[in-house]
């Protein structure tokens, strides 16, 4: 047979679309013609393959091999092609045969020992898969942990191209462990009971799980903002099981899916450098779209230390995805939206030198530059961000306590109370959190108590709170609310709230 | 060095020669042999059944650099072709069916030949 089809995946951002690889051998001199819009790694594709037949022991046709990428318009990426185009090779110089290779998606970069390699992107590519049909998969073995979340798709794992063609031929698997893929883990080596002390901080840091607010934290080098800020994830409700595919598949195009573990359902925590660019932040490349930052901090955390030396760009660039929960790359090949729905926690020093707090005494700062310092943040971002919170040094009792602060879990119950009580109260509207209540509602049905607006509206009258922090307060007042497990904010939950909102001001 | 280049020419006169032959022997009737311009030559031209044809001879002793068919590049048959357009003009043939075929020749150096034709290649 000189004529052969074979199926495969190819990803635009999360989404998969079947591509059908035809080969065609045909009388004529030696050469080899790819078509399709292949990228430069897909063009590197053909010494691969030829190595790997070779060092298989097949023989390389010294005729004109014709090689169709299908659909034609769609721009192909990757090094995944490389087996399903070796298996087309095959089946067309007759070695396989065409009736064995049909409802099978072949995944899989070559190396020149013809072994199959690890490739990105499988999880997403076999979910598509399932939705056209698809049952059954081979995939590189290292892939397997992936695959295998994948529960309607029958994954086969192989580790060289030889393997792959003796199960084509005999239907006789490699002898591989079994991976079970159903229980997602949300065990994580970090707890929330390392922090010591840092009452206020831990209280700020419960209430954002709790709705879902973006918080801010200042403090001097040192005393704990970061370590704070990558345990939250271990006091975020573990993500469901969609959710969680849907993170897994993010980081499987991202290629860190391996850090991640593919069964965590623990909250990704992504922590970008500040010199950070924005396209790393928000996705980009040159012809192919890679997630960025904000796309893998989907459903998590997207922690950025010593925000103020973010340049002004890459913070921008975070109001899109803030808005909307995703975010939407357009390059010349063609525009590609990626989830991008995170909490963001900011941490940052009170001045350039970090030792403004307290009293300030060993502080070098001029009050220009400390003012200056923060203004960076201001402006469009800072009005997003709820919870403004110091973190100060602990103090000599508290790190000569022997005694351990809450765990992780202990809070995660709470939190997890908290947004059952509030996921009720919203049952049939179309925000979930409790930092997504339209302003028009505060004012209305999810207006606090009345002493307690009373309080509000004079801190209005009195100049101290702007009309976007009075609703601002309210909506931090529901998450007080559900974490003391109260029907409706009363006045000591708004004073509180008010306090994690205005706090910076009020303390400067 | 010389007697190298010498020894290549031989071979591949005899593998044309073999061609040749061949070629006569399926029916194809030669029209002309080693036309040489300026830019290049063509090794065989026929004619079968009102078509002209082109022949482009490789001759090779092993295939550790490759088939025959390997040795005609992109470039080379590029060539090929310009040279088959300048022989239809200067043989007053414009307009005819032509085509061009490429046969190569595996010998083992003394007297034993195998040819494999490829017709229209380009």
């Amino acid at each position: 047979m000189a004529l052969a089809r074979i199926r495969t995946l190819t990803l635009v951002g999360l989404e998969g679309h079947v591509v059908d690889i035809e080969v065609d051998i045909s009388e004529g001199l030696p050469g080899y013609t790819l078509l399709g819009l292949p990228d430069t790694a897909l063009t590197e594709s053909r010494d691969r393959v030829r190595s790997a037949l070779v060092n298989s022991g097949f023989t390389w046709p010294n005729r004109r091999v014709t090689v169709s990428l299908s659909p034609a318009w769609l721009p192909k990426k990757g090094s995944n092609f490389d087996l399903p185009i070796a298996i087309a090779l095959l089946v067309a110089t007759g070695e396989l045969e065409q009736k064995n290779c049909e409802e099978i998606i072949f995944l899989g970069e070559l190396g020149l020992d013809g072994s199959l390699r690890f490739v990105r992107g499988v999880l997403p590519a076999l979910l598509a898969a399932t939705r056209e049909g698809f049952h059954r998969a081979i995939i590189p073995s290292s892939n397997r942990e992936e695959a295998v979340l994948v529960r309607q798709m029958q994954s086969i794992g192989a580790t060289s191209l030889l393997s792959v063609i003796h199960f084509l031929s005999t239907g006789e698997r490699e002898k591989e462990e079994l991976l079970s893929g159903n229980d997602f883990s949300d065990s994580s080596a970090i707890d929330l009971s390392d922090v010591i002390g840092q009452i206020p901080a831990r209280f700020a840091s419960e209430i954002a799980a709790i709705g879902g607010h973006h918080i801010l934290f200042i403090g001097p080098p040192g005393t704990g903002k970061t370590m704070i800020a990558e345990r939250i994830p271990t006091i975020l409700p573990p993500l469901s099981h969609e959710r969680a595919l849907e993170v897994s598949a993010i980081h499987s195009v991202a290629g860190i899916l391996e850090k991640r573990g593919a069964l965590s359902s623990i909250a990704p925590f992504i922590a970008p450098h500040h010199t950070t660019t924005a396209p790393a932040m928000v996705g980009g490349g040159v012809h192919i779209v890679r997630p960025g930052a904000v796309s893998l901090a989907h459903e998590g955390i997207l922690f950025i230390d010593e925000a103020p030396e973010c340049s002004s760009g890459v913070l921008d660039s975070l109001r899109q995805p803030l808005e909307s929960g995703t975010v939407t790359i357009s390059r010349s090949t063609g525009t590609t939206t990626y989830p991008a729905n995170f909490l963001l926690v900011l941490a940052a020093n009170p001045c350039p030198c970090g030792k403004y707090s307290g009293r300030g005494r060993s502080c070098r700062c001029s009050s220009l530059q400390i003012r200056r310092y923060l203004q960076k943040l201001s402006g469009p971002l800072l009005d997003r961000i709820d919870i403004r919170t110091f973190v100060e040094a602990p103090t000599r009792t508290e790190m000569a306590s022997r005694e351990i602060g809450e765990s992780s879990s202990t809070v995660r119950k709470r939190v997890m109370a908290a947004r059952a009580a509030s996921a009720e109260r919203f049952s049939g509207l179309p925000w979930k959190l409790n930092s997504r209540i339209p302003p028009r509602e505060l004012r209305s049905r999810f207006a606090a108590e009345k002493s307690a607006m009373a309080f509000l509206h004079t801190e209005l009258d009195s100049e101290r709170l702007s009309a976007r922090g009075f609703h601002k307060v309210l909506r931090l007042s529901w998450s007080v609310a559900d974490q003391k497990g109260h029907q409706i904010p009363n006045k000591d939950d708004v004073e509180i709230a008010y306090l994690l909102r205005e706090g910076m001001e009020l303390l400067q | 060095m010389k007697k190298a280049q010498n020894s290549l020419k031989v071979l591949g006169a005899a593998g044309e020669e073999e061609v040749s032959q061949y070629l006569q022997r399926i029916g194809m009737r030669i029209i002309d042999r080693n036309w040489r311009i300026r830019g290049g030559e063509i090794d065989l031209v026929c004619e079968e059944a009102g078509t002209i044809v082109f022949v482009e001879v490789k001759t090779r002793t092993s295939t550790l650099y490759g088939t025959p068919f390997d040795a005609i590049t992109p470039e080379k048959a590029f060539r090929l072709q310009r040279l088959a357009l300048a022989w239809m003009a200067m043989n007053h043939r414009w307009g005819q069916d032509y085509r061009i075929d490429a046969a190569g020749v595996w010998t083992d150096g003394y007297g034993s030949f195998e040819i494999e034709l490829r017709k229209a290649v380009l």
